[in-house]
Order: structure tokens, then sequence, then C-alpha cells
């Protein structure tokens, strides 16, 4: 491989990782929280996504008005499902809630074939956004630089946000133990409520990055990232933020590396993540980061 | 025993008999279309029963069934079809010569799926079964979808991602719901038996159960393994009924259709999924005029491609949300509550004195 | 007497706190003993890794010669030791007896394709565990409510069903984990005598944890004191009521029969 290439893949599997890393964040948030794999999660990528498509070429808004339209209105759809279909099986067994988050993802997907029809459609890349960058021989795209910035940042504030303000804090209490936090005046809806707006929102943003660096929209696209996600997210250790934004990195770098150097195997790059999970769910339940707890009795 | 053993094990006789000369005279009378409606009701049954096993008797959120399905239509198609159209089909890469000049008849093939589909089902929940819950759910998704990644990258043996064609059809009636039948038959009968009280007590409280001496990692392994064996029977008669497979097919949002019939018929009730299965394929032709266009008072109006899933995942979330037990709950069909309804008295305790 | 279970240097450590630590325990065949300590003391914890369900840090189990330490619970269930659970754990979709016959599972001689095919063998390993688990039932006083749905039972029979069901496993030790939890006085007084009559009538071995210390002081020959997962004191009830150590810990604790 000559060093130029080489360069290209460390470029894309950097950008790759931001945004596995971006998206991961939303699961190891609510996932620490309500203890939930909130399927639906991935299904908001393509939500958000396709309103900012809509936004641009259907109303021919400005990109940032569109975006921050798609931002908003996502967040107002994550928060609402968990509103709608997670709030009222809170006391239900496990697997209802699950069964729920599976059903709303399944809905979102059939609703958005419905609505938008079943083909991929190109996603307009604005020209403010993304642009050639030449270095020696190799040509990246600015997205190669912005996304992985846009993530720091968006980790960065969330990391301030949850260690520093009073609602997270509450959010840190909540996920450590539900029952006392809730006896102890913490208004575990609205502590939940915000869990959900802070994930959507940074989904919505991952989904609109996604769309400009792999610049299609279909309705199922959120299916896959959405799941390499929450791989992502076990991998670092979930409920933890720093854990999401290492998995996400490992990730992305090993798929795109794994196919640069072994071609051979490039129709099984979607299986590749499979296995790691399996791998770490067997030999490191709590992920890299996470510690491993015995189940109390 | 029960003094109404007799009448019940009659009118079950019964029941079984009059099914299968209405499946014969069916086939003789009924067109084509409601006849393939009628095969795929048995084979959704057959998903939803097995599934059941797994997730609403043993407790196990597993969604690795379409993967186990999509093992058994391959093994029966490549098993099944003439050696011509192999020759034919598999042009990317000539098929593997051991493969290239077997044909096998229907049933074998059709045990041979379920036989290999439970050896994966065996292997996959040696490891994945230590884990539960969500864990679980996502780890057998990543199975089911490594096995479909898989089966589209071994092209000589698969090939690949053109699938299948050209498989045998088999329209028999008998041959599905018979296979549905014995599926219910046999099922029922583990779920009776010392290990289905095993695999519900795992499912009520794992804890207690290992306290009682029940290997819990044995008896998953158990139900597991039984429940991919028939998805994968499920599987081989899906080749045989749409004759053209390809992996795309078997994503896991197949899986999810397969859990919407469990829920919807109750977690815990093998009826339940039959009936549900039933509901569920006829709802699925009967809806299909919401994606036609039609004419409505006057009024045009297009067809909605994809509407009919729409409808089903509203309702899936709507009966998790409001009516969490489904159409049955755990509650089975019961002959007492039908002779009660008829006036004959059975005594409330049915069991008393008779070991299941 | 022979010694029937014995621990050495058992401990017990979750995270960095420690749960149990260097616990030695000495039971012989036969007798009664009491285990008890102020709240999070550790008893439970104790019973937990008699019992398999966690692997103790460091330290052996040893129960009638056999060192069964890192054993699976099933494996020592079957071995002999049976027990109750503090939070009542009935299977909740089942009936009384079913409960029970649950117990009887791995004893049955017979294989699943038997069950299937409806094979004698089957039915009759099948229908003697049922006589069985339904005679269980008369000598525990649950036979007219064996048919009804288990956790429909009040709080007591709920606590009297578990031992049954512990009984059934045909056990040579029994743990108890605070049976007499949430009884007044006279269900107490009565759990008491319960506990005495199976003793004699199974053969068994009794190892309870117990926060009423009238039932302890009644039944129990000998008793453990826990606190912090130290063990305090260890002697007959007499001693122990005398213990200064052991009046000093329950004093400083709130609770001492709630
Ligand atoms: N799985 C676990 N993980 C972490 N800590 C645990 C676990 N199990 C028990 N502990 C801790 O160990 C200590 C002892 O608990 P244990 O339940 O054994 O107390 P106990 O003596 O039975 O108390 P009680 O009288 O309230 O039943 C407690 O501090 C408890 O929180
Ligand atoms: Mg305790």
């Amino acid at each position: 491989m000559s060093p130029d290439i080489f360069l290209q893949n460390v470029a894309n599997s950097i950008t790759l990782g931001s945004l596995y890393a971006l998206i991961a964040i939303g699961y190891t948030m609510v996932y620490g929280i309500i203890r939930l794999i909130n399927f639906a999660h991935a299904d908001l990528l393509m939500v958000a996504a396709y309103i900012a498509f809509y936004g641009m070429l259907v109303f021919t808004l400005p990109w940032y008005i569109s975006f921050a339209i798609a931002i908003v209105l996502t967040t107002l759809l994550g928060v609402t499902i968990e509103r709608v279909a997670y709030r009222p099986l809170r006391s239900a067994p496990r697997i209802s809630v699950l069964i729920s988050a599976i059903g709303v993802s399944f809905l979102l997907q059939n609703l958005g074939i419905v609505a938008l029809g079943a083909r991929p459609k190109p996603f307009p890349r604005p020209d403010d956004l993304v642009w050639n960058i030449q270095l020696g021989n190799v040509s990246f795209l600015s997205l190669t630089i912005l996304i992985p910035v846009v993530t720091i940042i968006l980790l960065l504030m969330v990391t301030f946000m949850v260690k520093k303000t009073k609602m997270g804090i509450a959010m840190r209490a909540v996920s450590r133990d539900f029952e006392t936090s809730s006896l102890m005046a913490v208004n575990v809806n609205k502590v939940i409520g915000a869990t959900f707006a802070v994930g959507s929102a940074l989904a919505a943003i991952g989904g609109i990055m996604w769309s400009m660096q792999y610049p299609q929209v279909d309705p199922l696209m959120g299916l896959f990232p959405g799941l390499k996600c929450f791989i992502a997210a076990v991998m670092g250790g979930i409920g933890s933020i720093p854990g999401a934004m290492i998995g996400g990195f490992i990730l992305g770098i090993c798929e795109v590396m794994l196919v640069a150097f072994m071609p051979e195997l490039s129709g099984y790059r979607d299986a590749f993540a499979f296995v790691v999970l399996i791998l770490i769910l067997l030999f490191r339940p709590g992920g890299i980061l996470g510690e491993n707890v015995v189940e109390k009795v | 025993m029960d003094k109404h053993a007799k009448l019940k094990f009659i009118l079950t006789l019964l029941v079984v008999l009059v099914s299968f000369g209405a499946l014969y005279i069916a086939q003789g009378t009924m067109n084509s279309f409601y006849i393939r409606v009628l095969n795929l009701a048995a084979i959704y049954a057959i998903l939803a029963l097995s599934l059941n096993l797994i997730l609403g008797f043993t407790g196990m959120f597993s969604l690795g069934h379409a993967g186990f399905m999509c093992i058994g239509s391959y093994v029966a198609g490549i098993l099944t079809m003439s050696p011509a159209s192999k020759e034919i089909i598999y042009f990317m890469e000539p098929i593997h010569p051991l493969l290239a000049n077997v044909q096998w008849p229907i049933l074998p093939a059709i045990l041979l799926g379920g036989i290999i589909a439970a050896l994966f089902g065996f292997m996959i929940g040696f490891p994945a079964l230590r884990l539960r819950d969500d864990y679980l759910a996502i780890a057998t998704l990543g199975f089911a979808e490594i096995i479909r990644i898989v089966v589209t990258n071994v092209i000589p043996i698969t090939n690949g991602a053109l699938g299948l064609k050209n498989i045998p059809s088999v329209d028999s009636l008998l041959v599905y719901w018979g296979c549905a039948i014995v599926t219910l038959i046999v099922l029922m009968r583990i779920i009776n038996s010392s290990w289905g009280y095993a695999f519900k007590a795992i499912r009520d409280n794992e804890i207690a159960a290992q306290a009682m001496g029940i290997n819990i990692f044995k008896h998953k392994l158990l139900s597991f393994t039984i429940g991919a064996f028939f998805a994968g029977i499920a599987g081989a008669l899906m080749a045989f009924l749409i004759t053209s497979i390809d992996p795309t097919m078997y994503r896991f949002t197949f899986t999810f259709q397969i859990l919407l019939i469990v829920v919807l018929g109750g977690m815990g009730s093998l009826s339940g999924s039959v009936i549900a299965a039933v509901i569920f394929s006829i709802l699925m032709e009967v809806l299909r005029f919401v994606e036609q266009p039609m004419n409505l008072l006057g009024l045009e109006i297009s067809g909605i491609p994809g509407m009919r899933m729409v409808i089903f995942s509203l309702g899936l979330l709507l009966i998790i949300l409001f009516y969490r037990r489904g159409l049955m709950g755990t509650n089975e069909f019961n002959w007492n509550w039908v002779l009660n309804r008829l006036g004959i008295k059975t005594s409330h305790q049915g069991k008393r004195g008779e070991a299941n | 007497m022979a010694e029937l279970l014995r621990t050495e240097h058992l401990s017990m450590e979750f995270g960095g706190l420690r749960a149990v630590s260097d616990l030695a325990i000495t039971i012989s065949e036969g007798e009664i003993i009491g285990l008890i300590g102020p709240n999070g003391a550790g008893k439970t914890t104790v019973f937990n890794v008699i019992t398999g369900v966690y692997r103790p840090t460091t330290g052996k189990v040893v129960f009638a010669g056999d060192d069964i330490t890192g054993w699976r619970p099933d494996q020592i269930t079957e071995r002999g030791i049976a027990r109750t659970f503090q939070n009542i754990r009935l299977f909740e979709t089942m009936s009384v007896l079913e409960n029970v016959m649950i117990a009887k599972h791995v004893r049955l001689k017979a294989t699943l394709s038997e069950a299937i095919l409806g094979l004698p063998r089957y039915g009759k390993a099948r229908q003697q565990h049922y006589q069985e688990c339904l005679e269980l039932l008369e000598k525990v006083q649950l036979d007219d409510v064996a048919f009804e749905q288990a956790t429909s039972l009040p709080y007591g029979k709920q606590r009297r069903l578990e031992i049954a069901r512990a009984l059934a496993t045909e056990p040579q030790l029994l743990l108890l984990d605070e049976p007499a939890a949430g009884m007044n006085p006279q269900e107490s007084l009565e759990l008491m005598e319960f506990v005495k009559r199976i003793r004699q009538e199974f053969d068994l071995t009794v190892f309870m944890i117990e926060h009423h210390m009238e039932v302890v002081m009644g039944v129990c020959q000998r008793i453990y004191v826990l606190d912090y997962g130290v063990t305090l004191a260890e002697g007959n009830p007499e001693e122990i009521q005398n213990n200064e150590k052991v009046i000093e810990a329950y004093l400083g604790a709130v609770d001492i029969d709630a």
C-alpha cells in the first residue's frame, strides 16, 4: 500500500470513527439511565437526514436553517418517543420495553418507506461545508476535518454538561440508582426526558454529517450505523461517555483498515462489528472502561 | 384420572382428523391463491411457535430467528434443485462439485434444513446464552446477520447475492400444515412435560430455578436448539413455497414480523401463536388493497406501497403498550373451557390426579 | 457427630466492599444453627457463597467431605444443600404443586424424547414424582391449596411453600434466609415448631438467618454473629445473649427484631 493511499485510509477511518462515536454517545446515555437499547435511536439519524434533505431541496432553505430545523424536530421526536412508547412501560418486564423500542424503530422505518419511497436519494452537499483539499498527492474532503472537529466539540460539551450542570449531576444520580434518586426529590421523568433530548440531538447531528459524508439518504440508512454504534458503546463500556468515544473510534478504524489491508474480506465488513460485539460480550462484558459487576441476589 | 379425559382425547382426535379432511378437500377445491396464503400461514405458525418456545416459555430474548430460517431455506433449496438449474443459476462462480449433482426428495431436505439450523442454534447458543435480556437480543441479532453475510459471500455454495431460483415448487397444504401440526404437537408435549416446566421456571425466576437443581445453561441451550430446529424447518418450507430466495429476505426485519405474531398471540401461548399467525397472513393479504390504487366515492387514491408494514408496526406498538398479554396471554386453548360453555361440568381442577 | 459443612477463610468482596471476611463455620449433622447480625452484615452473602450463587474471593466451602467451592448452584443443590430466599422467589405462573414438582425435574429418569413420544417410562416416573410432591404438601399442610396459583397464597403460606420446595430437592442441609420475616409473634412461634418438626421428619441439618430473636434463641443450638462481614461471636443462645461485643453491635444498630 502506498503512503498516499494509507493516509487516505487513515483519514477515512477517523471520519467514520467520529461519526460512530457521536451516535454511540446517545445510546450510552440512554442505556446508562434506563437500561434500554433504544432501537429507535438509529432511525433518528434517518429522520434528521430526510428533514435536512427536504429543507434544502424542496423548501430551498439555506443549509444552516435546514440543519437547525432537522436537529430541533428530531430532538422533539426523540423526546416524544420516550414519552409515548417507553415511559408507560417503565415498571413492565424488560422484554416489553425492548419490544416497544423495536416497534418504534420498525414503525419509523416503514413510515419512511411509505412517505419517502424506498429508493435512495442523493443528499446535497452544501458548498460552504464541503470542498476539496489537496495536500501533495492526497486529496480529501473538508468533511474529513470538519466531522472530527464537530464531534470533539460536542463531546466536550456533553462531558461538561454531565459533570458540571445540575441536570448532568441528576443524570448521573439516576443512572446510578433509580429508586433512591426519585426518593431524593430528583424529578426522574425530567431527567430521562433531558437525556433523550441530548441523545437525539446528537443523533440528528450525526445523521446529517453521515449523509454529507456518504451523500445519500434512504429509509433504512440508520439500521446498520445504529447497530454498529450500539456495539461501539458496548465496546467502550456502556453508560460511559468517554467509553462510547473510544469504542466508536476503534470500531471505525478497524472497519476501514480491515477492508484496506484485506480487500478480499470486504464482503464481510458488516459482519466484523458483530464479531467484535460477541467477543466483547463474552470476554469483557463491561467493555473497555466499564467494570464487571456481580448481579445482586 | 380426569373423568372427561376420554372425551377430550376423542375431541382432539376428531379435530385433527377433521382438519386433515378439510385440508384434503381444500386442496381440491380452493384456488391456488388461497392455498398459497394458507401455506404461508402454516410457515408463520411454525416460526411463531418456535420463537415462542424461546421467548415466551424460556424467557430468552432472541432475535436470531431469521438467521436460522435462512439456513433452513438454503439447505433445502440447494439439496432439491435439479443439477441442470444449478448449472444455469450459478454463473458468477460454478457450484461446489460436491453439491452440483445432489438432488434430494422434499421431505428429507426439510428435515436436514431443520437439523443444520439446530446445529447452528447449538453453536451460537453456546456462547450467546450466557448473556441475558437486551444483550442476548443484540448478540443473537448479530449472529443472524453474520449468517446472512456469510451466505452472501460463500458464492460457490449459496450463489451469493443472486440467490437461488427454480427451487422445486410444493403447493400441498398437507405438507405445510402437516409440518405445522407436528410442530404444534411436539411443542405442546414439550411444554407440558417436566422439561417445559423447567423452561418456565427459568423464565419465571432464574435464580430460584437454579436453586431447584436445574442446570440453567443446559436447559436454555436445549430450548434454543429446538427453536432453531423448527425455524430451520419453516425456512425450508419457505424455499419450496416461493421457489426463489436471496439473502436480503432474511434481514432481521423479518424476525420483527415473527416477533409481532408472537406478541399478538401472547408470549407463552402456543395456541395464541397459531391463531395470530393465521390472522397475520390473512391480514397481509386483505390489507393489500391499501397498497393498490383505488377509487373511493369517485376519489382516486393512489396506492401506498409499504403501508401494510406501517399498520403492522403500529399494531405491534399498540399491543405492547395497551394489551401486553396479546390474544391469549399465557393461556392455552383447552377443552374444559369449551365443555363448560356447552354446559358440561368439568372439575375446576382438571389436573388433579393427572401428571403431565 | 459428623461434620456436614465447613467454611475456611471464606471471604467475599464486591468491588472494594468486603461483605464477608475470613469466615470459619462448622456445622455438624442434625444441628440447627443460627446466623444473626445487623442489616447489611453479610448474612445473605454467606448463603449465596455457600450455595454457589457467588464465587468466593478467597477460601473454600466443604460439604460432607467434598470441596464444593466454585461449583454451580444447581450442582450444589443436587449434592444436598437447599435454600430459601429472603425476598420470596416463587415461580409465579405456576401452581403450588407445580412449584414443588420443579425440584423433581433433575431426578427424572427419562429422556425428553420419551416425554414427547409419551412412552410409559416417562409417564410412570412423572406420576411417581407427582404422588411424592402431593405427600410432601400434605406434610407441610399445603395440600389444600395444591392447585392454587403460588403467588395468590397469603404471605405466610408462600414462605412455607418456599421451604416445601427446598425440601422437595431432598437436601441434607437446609438454609433458611429470614423465614419469619414479616410474621407476627404467633406466626413466628408456629414457624419455629414447624422448623423443628421438619428437621425431625426429614432428617435435616438447618442453618438459618433470622432477625426475630425469640425464634433464634428458641430453636438454635448454636449461633454465629456477623457484623460488617466479620464473625463477632459464636456460641449457644445464652452465651450470645450475654456477649459484650454482640450487645454493643446491636445497640449500635437500630432494629433488632423489626
Ligand atoms: N452483588 C452485590 N454487589 C455489590 N454489593 C453487594 C452484593 N451483594 C451484597 N452486597 C453488599 O454486601 C453487604 C452485605 O449484604 P447482605 O445482603 O449479605 O446483608 P445481610 O446481612 O443479608 O443484610 P439484611 O439483614 O439486610 O438482609 C451489603 O453492604 C450489600 O450491599
Ligand atoms: Mg439478607
